[in-house]
């Protein structure tokens, strides 16, 4: 017959069973995340980020951003009023790790794209209180006087290519994206071009104003104005989301 | 083994678990209090009975979706119905919530109503002026300032009487739809040190500064003529053209250079100099994608009323 002491006596037996039972939760919760294809949307415009905004997104890391501000809309009606639709597990498919954030010291950033002039996150991140008086964010002015550090943007791609992000490496990787994204699209996410790449969109977009210099300011607004804008929604229209969850 | 009953306190009844400490240091094994019981016993019923109501377990590549709870919303003109989920429900509380009905009642109103309308009618207004200071204070105010006075030199003033597109609820309203491309290009490589002397001394006198007349004279030529060709955009007379967001110079409000901040005259004219050499180059996002047409008419109202609009 059996007899939790025998459990409880034989501390191999405990570790093993308790496993075993702390598991379940976690498999039951998580796998199927991964292996039911009908919670994750259909979205096929989402792309991975360029070089540029892939050094912005690294500086984004680097400067803490994700401690004070979330990226993660949340399906409740006083998110939708303010920031936008909620977020789409697609958005975050190639972000690697994600930066959803916990906490909002700050607003959410997921729709931040093209909400604000390019000027104004410059203004802001130098100073944020000489736009928005009542701030209590940290000033960045650094990002305007570093050059920004682009030598090994090829190998940083490389190794979220081996984490599933269809960076091109070779000819039939690189047309299979320019399938997907067409050919503007697929240039940029080269790897063999990737400094090239970083170069020409910094130089079209001008993001901190200066054309002289490419600083880090450079790379994380070109992230930033990124944020949230790859999902048309009007494309697509309610019914069809709701069927993911 | 145990010496059973020792806890003479507590009597025979209650068991121990048979391990004894130190000789002597004994552990009750007590039962559980009944209604404990019953209540775990019930939360396992209650775990099953929702397994059959709402979403929970995963079948292969889908999952149960639940036979009880339905949402029903509409989405595209169309009504929807579908197992209960977060994202329907939020479609719900949208379209249908009190809060959402109350609100939806203004906004129809405001929606069909003509800018006059909404103007005149204190309860229009008064709905306006409340939910537009919301949207305005998410979308705006982070560069236009929560008091709408903007940045000199960065974002426009919208509390005050010089409207660069125009200040009409229609100019207001394609501003904020479309954006604006605020452009003047840059004199740096044009004009001379000299020349950009004379036309900054020009475009002060055009606001009643006391400058050497002179100056203002071959600066006027400049500006007038086809060296500067500034007349394009500004006018001959100094006015500004809506059309082209060309700033008004005679009204003595200044959007991009900092004159008022300086309080010498060459510290103005430093200021002028500075706008002519390097041109400005400023966005206004468009926000037709973001906002919704209702929104926009709100807001419309909300700046219009913020800033003397016209």
């Amino acid at each position: 017959m059996f007899r939790h002491e025998q459990i409880e006596i034989n501390a191999g037996l405990l570790i093993a069973l308790t496993l075993v039972v702390i598991s379940v939760g976690g498999l039951v919760e998580i796998v199927p995340l991964f292996k039911i294809p009908s919670t994750v949307e259909a979205v096929p415009e989402v792309r991975p980020y360029t070089p540029l905004e892939l050094r912005g997104r690294d500086i984004y890391q680097r400067e803490g951003c994700f401690y004070c501000h979330s990226q993660m809309v949340r399906p409740l009606r006083d998110e939708w009023l303010r920031y936008g639709h909620y977020s789409l597990a697609a958005e975050s498919r190639y972000d690697h790790p994600f930066l959803w954030g916990s906490k909002r010291t700050g607003p959410d950033l997921a729709r931040v794209g093209g909400k604000y002039s390019n000027a104004w996150h410059v203004q802001h991140l130098i100073d944020p209180r000489s736009v928005v008086p009542e701030s209590i964010m940290p000033a960045y002015p650094w990002l305007m006087e570093r050059e920004l550090d682009y030598g090994d943007i090829a190998r940083r791609m490389a190794a979220l290519r081996k984490a599933g992000v269809p960076y091109s490496l070779t000819e039939a990787e690189y047309r299979r994206n320019v399938e997907r994204w067409g050919k503007a699209v697929a240039d940029r996410l080269d790897i063999r071009r990737a400094e090239e790449a970083l170069l020409a969109q910094a130089e079209a977009g001008n993001y901190d104003g200066d054309r002289r210099r490419l600083t880090e300011m450079d790379a994380i607004v070109a992230y930033l104005q990124a944020l949230g804008t790859m999902v048309d929604f009007k494309k697509y229209g309610e019914a069809y989301f709701v069927q993911f969850r | 083994m145990s010496d059973r009953g020792a806890d003479k306190g507590r009597g025979a009844a209650v068991q121990t678990t048979g391990h004894a400490w130190d000789g002597d240091l004994q552990e009750f094994n007590n039962p559980l209090p009944r209604w404990w019981l019953w209540a775990f016993y019930g939360t396992v019923v209650f775990a099953v009975v929702y397994w059959f109501l709402y979403p929970a377990w995963p079948v292969g590549r889908d999952y149960t979706k639940g036979v009880l709870n339905r949402v029903t919303f509409q989405a595209g003109g169309e009504t929807v119905t579908t197992h209960w989920n977060t994202r329907a429900r939020l479609m719900l509380e949208l379209q249908d919530s009190p809060a959402a009905r109350r609100q939806r009642q203004y906004l129809e109103k405001v929606a069909a109503a003509g800018y006059d309308e909404i103007l005149a009618d204190p309860d229009m207004k008064g709905f306006a002026w409340s939910m537009a200071k919301g949207v305005y204070g998410d979308n705006c105010a982070p560069c236009h300032g929560s008091d709408g006075k903007g940045r000199i030199g960065l974002f426009p003033n919208l509390a005050d009487d010089a409207w660069l597109w125009g200040g009409t609820v229609e100019d207001i309203e394609t501003s904020i739809r479309e954006g604006r491309q605020g452009f003047m290009p840059a004199f740096g490589e044009a004009l001379s040190e000299r020349q950009l002397d004379d036309v900054a001394a020009f475009v002060l006198s055009l606001s009643g500064h006391e400058v050497d007349p002179e100056a203002a004279a071959r600066g006027a030529r400049i500006f007038r003529g086809e060296t500067g060709g500034c007349h394009y955009c500004h006018t001959r007379e100094g006015t500004g053209l809506k059309s082209q967001g060309a700033a008004d110079l005679t009204d003595r409000i200044w959007t991009v250079a900092d004159v008022p901040g300086r309080p010498t005259l060459a510290g103005k004219k430093e200021e002028v100099k500075r706008v002519v050499r390097d041109g400005i180059r400023r966005t206004m996002p468009a926000w037709k994608d973001r906002l919704d047409p209702v929104q926009i008419k709100l807001l419309t109202v909300y700046v219009h009323e913020l800033g003397g609009g016209r």
